[in-house]
């Protein structure tokens, strides 16, 4: 138990998608102009690479590794080439769903996140949580708990910098670094403090 | 005073709208105000307090940083010449070897720093700030003795320019300025200022030899308390610690000084109470509940140790309590605090990398302290619209 609780907080503080890894940096910088767009999407992260990252566990583990396909008999193939190709579309699929299941419940999230909420498909931080998975050999038993703590770490990260934007609206950033560019600084900045994770092992 | 007066009216002309020094007026209000009262007087809103602004709300400061930036004197003095072999070194003696060493990189913060701070307010017709004048005593106070003068300037062009000139100068910043420049310096040289080893100041190469480790690292080997040696050979006691007779940053070391410092703030309402009480509480609290479930020498150290050794008190009074990057709900103060405290000690006890917590920890919790208010302030909109039955 204490091994997944550890794996948790090593995705999320650790290792944390957003601030050690710098992915999923579109979504990131763009959804983070209000704090309540930021949750909303955080939790949609949440959620997609909770179910994402241990389906493709099972897909890499039963069908694609060299050697899984074994019990329908084939045990020289290896689909592991497919790998890209079957984790995006599990990925598409299920934003998909929770695309269509937050419009139905909640249209007002659903309009503030916009364009965003179907670019979470292509989001790297969720494509990149699979690879690592895959590159890390985690089991389907590990494999939630880092899917959840990557993607809480996401969610605190993006959380963070929207409150930050939103105080940084009354202040006097020099005109050509409005916007994205005083965004980008201050993400380095937050980068900084994250570090105070760093090199814990745990 | 009435000549200076004089000289400073005669050549305002210059300076004001349609001068032909126009541009410079961020100068000439600089040197004006800081020797005399604005002359100038607000003309709507409500003062909510008192007359005080931000120019003596820095200069407050300042005042309360006198006594760690006399104990920096001292100290770094007094631990070269104890290094190069004097057993009880005088007082005057001492103060005289450390301002040899502290002088130089308070007057490199100076120059480096209020050039970049001066530039931006010429260019981007803004008020040189006092809050640079804090800024620039805090950030040589946070700095090894022995530090290359490049470094220093490096560091306080960061923290300036980075931290707090980019967001749009004083008030604006996310991230404390020093701590930014001292936290680029962490990461950018970690082999010379991670805070492992001593630092004796070193001039001339005198003191060839002398190296130990910090009583954070020592901790960290498994030493205990009462063990604690400085890199002579003595052992340091408890007090030692506190009155601040140990090596280190220049400032950081008396916390004695810190207290002082922390009491005057208070009383002039400057500083948050909140906020160094609730650290303290923060440290005490992880501190006894590692105590209990205590595994390896470091988990036993007790809170007094973890009070005076390091930088904890120098960052609990004068960088936690920075009223522009810590929360500003009294309630978000609360909860500020209380996470530096914990996670200093969680840094120190469980993160081999990093042998001190306390500027990570601050610099962490800036990064939230937007978040905590955020918070804080929808509970209290919300608890009032249920009052008023809104909902």
């Amino acid at each position: 138990m204490v091994e997944y609780i550890n794996l948790f907080l090593k995705a999320a503080f650790v290792e944390n998608m957003a601030l050690a890894f710098f992915l999923g940096m579109c979504s990131f910088l763009a959804v983070s102009k209000k704090v309540e767009t930021a949750v909303g999407l955080g939790l949609a992260v949440i959620f997609v690479l909770g179910i994402t990252t241990p389906i493709n566990q099972l897909i890499y583990d039963k069908l694609l590794k060299d050697g899984a396909l074994e019990w329908a008999g084939f045990p020289e193939a290896d689909l592991s080439f497919l790998g890209l190709i079957a984790y995006i579309s599990v990925i598409a699929a299920m934003v998909q769903i929770v695309e269509m299941a937050i419009d139905k419940f909640s249209p007002s999230l659903y309009a503030s996140l916009g364009v965003f909420l179907p670019l979470i498909a292509v989001n790297c931080a969720i494509l990149g949580s699979s690879l690592f998975m895959v590159q890390r050999e985690y089991t389907l038993a590990e494999s939630i708990p880092f899917a959840l703590g990557s993607g809480f770490g996401f969610f605190i990260a993006m959380v963070a910098l929207a409150a930050i934007r939103e105080r940084l609206k009354y202040s006097q950033v020099p005109s050509p670094l409005r916007g994205l560019g005083i965004t980008f600084i201050t993400t380095g900045l937050m980068a900084l403090g994250f570090q105070i994770f760093g090199g814990i092992s745990l | 005073m009435k000549f200076l007066r004089k000289q400073l009216d005669k050549i305002a002309p210059n300076f004001e709208k349609g001068g032909k020094l126009e541009k410079w007026y961020p100068l000439y209000e600089a040197a004006d105000s800081f020797m005399y009262t604005p002359g100038h007087s607000s003309k709507a809103g409500a003062h909510v307090r008192d007359g005080i602004d931000m120019k003596r709300l820095m200069m407050t400061v300042v005042i309360a940083l006198i006594p760690a930036t006399l104990m920096a004197f001292w100290n770094t003095g007094l631990q070269e010449l104890r290094a190069i072999g004097t057993d009880t070194p005088g007082m005057i003696e001492s103060i005289l070897a450390g301002a040899w060493h502290f002088l130089p990189v308070y007057i490199t913060t100076l120059a480096v720093g209020g050039l970049i701070e001066a530039i931006f307010a010429i260019v981007r017709k803004h008020e040189i700030n006092e809050g640079f004048l804090v800024t620039s005593l805090l950030f040589p106070l946070i700095l090894p003795p022995d530090i290359p003068l490049w470094q220093v300037g490096l560091g306080i062009a960061f923290g300036v320019l980075v931290g707090k000139e980019i967001f749009g100068g004083t008030g604006f910043n996310v991230l404390n300025p020093a701590l930014t420049g001292r936290i680029f310096l962490f990461f950018a040289y970690p082999g010379q200022i991670s805070g492992d080893n001593v630092w004796i100041a070193n001039r001339e190469g005198w003191t060839d030899g002398v190296s130990g480790t910090t009583a954070l690292a020592q901790f960290y080997n498994g030493v205990a308390p009462e063990a604690l040696t400085a890199p002579t050979g003595e052992v340091l006691t408890w007090w030692d610690y506190f009155i601040g007779w140990a090596p280190g940053s220049m400032g950081e070391t008396s916390t004695l000084a810190c207290l002082i410092g922390a009491a005057f703030l208070i009383l002039s309402k400057v500083g948050s109470w909140r906020i160094m009480l609730s650290m303290f509480l923060g440290m005490v609290l992880t501190t006894l509940l590692f105590n209990a479930v205590a595994v390896n020498d470091y988990m036993r150290v007790g809170w007094q140790w973890h009070l005076v050794t390091g930088g904890f008190t120098f960052g609990m009074v004068f960088m936690a309590t920075d009223p522009v990057s810590a929360a500003s709900t009294n309630t978000g103060r609360w909860i500020y605090g209380f996470m530096i405290g914990a996670l200093t000690v969680l840094v120190r006890v469980f993160n081999p990398a990093y042998p001190e917590g306390v500027m990570l920890a601050i610099i962490f919790m800036n990064v939230f302290a937007p978040t905590i208010d955020y918070y804080v302030v929808k509970a209290n909109i919300k608890r009032r619209e249920q009052r008023l039955e809104l909902q």
